[in-house]
């Protein structure tokens, strides 16, 4: 999980991931941030994520994130 | 729907572009963005320089200066013009049509068909279906269809998520029978209850364009624009290409007895480089054979970025051979489609500048 909430402090220094929740929902996170963090998820967990997976609900929390890089068969 | 045209072809593409040409860099300071985010998303997205056309040009400037080129290098004789149809959604005004304009300026025969569709980034492949009709009638031997659009008036410069993409052009394609026997393949799907998704709310006859419509405000990602400004729904739109796209390339495949292996070019709309780079990826299709280029090179320019794209990508190859290529378009209404045909053997394929 560290991997992943390094990747979201770099896209918004800014925000406490540890402690935020509903990243979407609360605007936390913006269309564009969430092409950021799937650019880097791939690179950092050398996968390819859908097109069709890169909807608002498999970003909207560190577990959903977690969730998502999972079902591409990469350990956390 | 799936249709088949019998026996058309395109025998010329001419991409105009306006030669003001504005770089990203430049403009970072326009948006609510931080710099460093910014600049990761110039090389996701494809930002880089766009062709914005100059306070005053019209679309039918842009088609104007574009056909008297081609009547200028004999390439096209007014005389032979039996229709015209303009697909744009940024008229010069709503009444009269813009074609009928084009008509009058140029003193084109007035034993013509002159037609506006108001169509976007689906537009190229909607005009070339009219074409292809219009073509069965004995006394219409050529056809020109025009792509234009100067949707650059109508964003806000501070749209972050919208304006670095948007560039301005017109692209004029001749269509004419063909005589060696050919099948041209097509399909299009039409949801228009997903329209919001991509919409100017303001300045029809359903919410008249007013002071207040103007005032810019900002919405939940740090945009600015007004009522007055198109506003896309990202996320909608995405998902609707990453959804809907592939199945209706599969479909038009399987419709015309044929597979991906064989078409050598998918020459598809561009909306930008993270968007097409995923359904390259979806399709299993690789980034040559599905050019991902235009937004960074000139904006994405609407229903005129399949030719501007075939124009710039495969230029002068297509005077000498031909190829089997697929274009798609899809956006406004929410409308997508698709086609299969040879393109080759032009008679021109270049791009000039206003």
């Amino acid at each position: 999980m560290k991997k992943i909430i390094n990747i979201l402090e770099e896209i918004r220094p800014d925000i406490d991931f540890k402690r935020s929740t509903d990243f979407i929902d609360n605007g936390i996170l913006d269309s564009l941030d969430i092409v950021a963090l799937v650019s880097d998820l791939e690179e950092v967990y050398s996968i390819l994520i859908d097109g069709t997976d890169i909807i608002p609900e498999n970003f909207n929390s560190l577990e959903a994130i977690k969730k998502l890089v999972v079902g591409y068969g990469e350990a956390i | 729907m799936n249709l088949i045209f019998k026996d058309k072809k395109i025998s010329g593409i001419l991409s105009v572009i306006p030669e003001n040409e504005v770089k990203f860099d430049d403009e970072i300071e326009n948006y609510n963005f931080a710099k460093k985010k910014s600049l990761k998303l110039k090389k996701l997205m494809g930002y880089d320089r766009h062709r914005i056309a100059k306070e005053g040009t019209c679309v039918s400037d842009l088609c104007i200066y574009g056909l008297d080129y081609l009547f200028d290098k004999g390439l096209l004789n007014k005389e032979e013009i039996d229709a015209l149809i303009l697909i744009t959604q940024t008229p010069d005004y709503f009444i009269p049509p813009t074609s009928n304009i084009i008509q009058g300026k140029l003193g084109l025969k007035q034993d013509i068909m002159c037609v506006d569709i108001n169509q976007g980034c689906a537009g190229y492949l909607i005009g070339l279906m009219q074409a292809f009709d219009l073509l069965e009638h004995e006394s219409i031997r050529k056809v020109v269809l025009i792509n234009s659009d100067i949707l650059s008036k109508k964003i806000s410069n501070k749209d972050r998520n919208m304006y670095p993409l948007i560039g301005d052009a017109a692209a004029i394609t001749i269509v004419e029978r063909n005589k060696v026997k050919s099948n041209i393949y097509a399909n299009l799907k039409m949801d228009g209850s997903r329209s919001n998704a991509l919409i100017i709310p303001a300045g029809g006859l359903k919410t008249p364009s007013t002071i207040e419509t103007a005032q810019l405000e900002m919405d939940e990602d740090g945009n600015y624009r007004s009522k007055d400004n198109l506003k896309m729904d990202g996320q909608e739109v995405f998902n609707f290409v990453l959804v809907d796209v592939p199945p209706l390339i599969d479909s038009l495949l399987g419709f015309a007895g044929t597979t991906k292996d064989s078409v050598d070019y998918f020459m598809f709309h561009q909306p930008n480089k993270f968007m097409l780079k995923k359904l390259a990826d979806k399709m299993k299709v690789s980034y040559e054979k599905m050019p991902n280029n235009i937004v960074e090179n000139f904006g994405n320019s609407s229903g005129a970025t399949i030719p501007v794209n075939i124009t710039f990508n495969l230029g002068t190859k297509l005077l000498e051979k031909s190829y089997t290529t697929c274009l798609a378009g899809f956006g406004a209404g929410l409308t997508c489609s698709s086609m299969l045909l040879t393109i080759g053997g032009l008679d021109f394929c270049e791009i000039i500048e206003f």
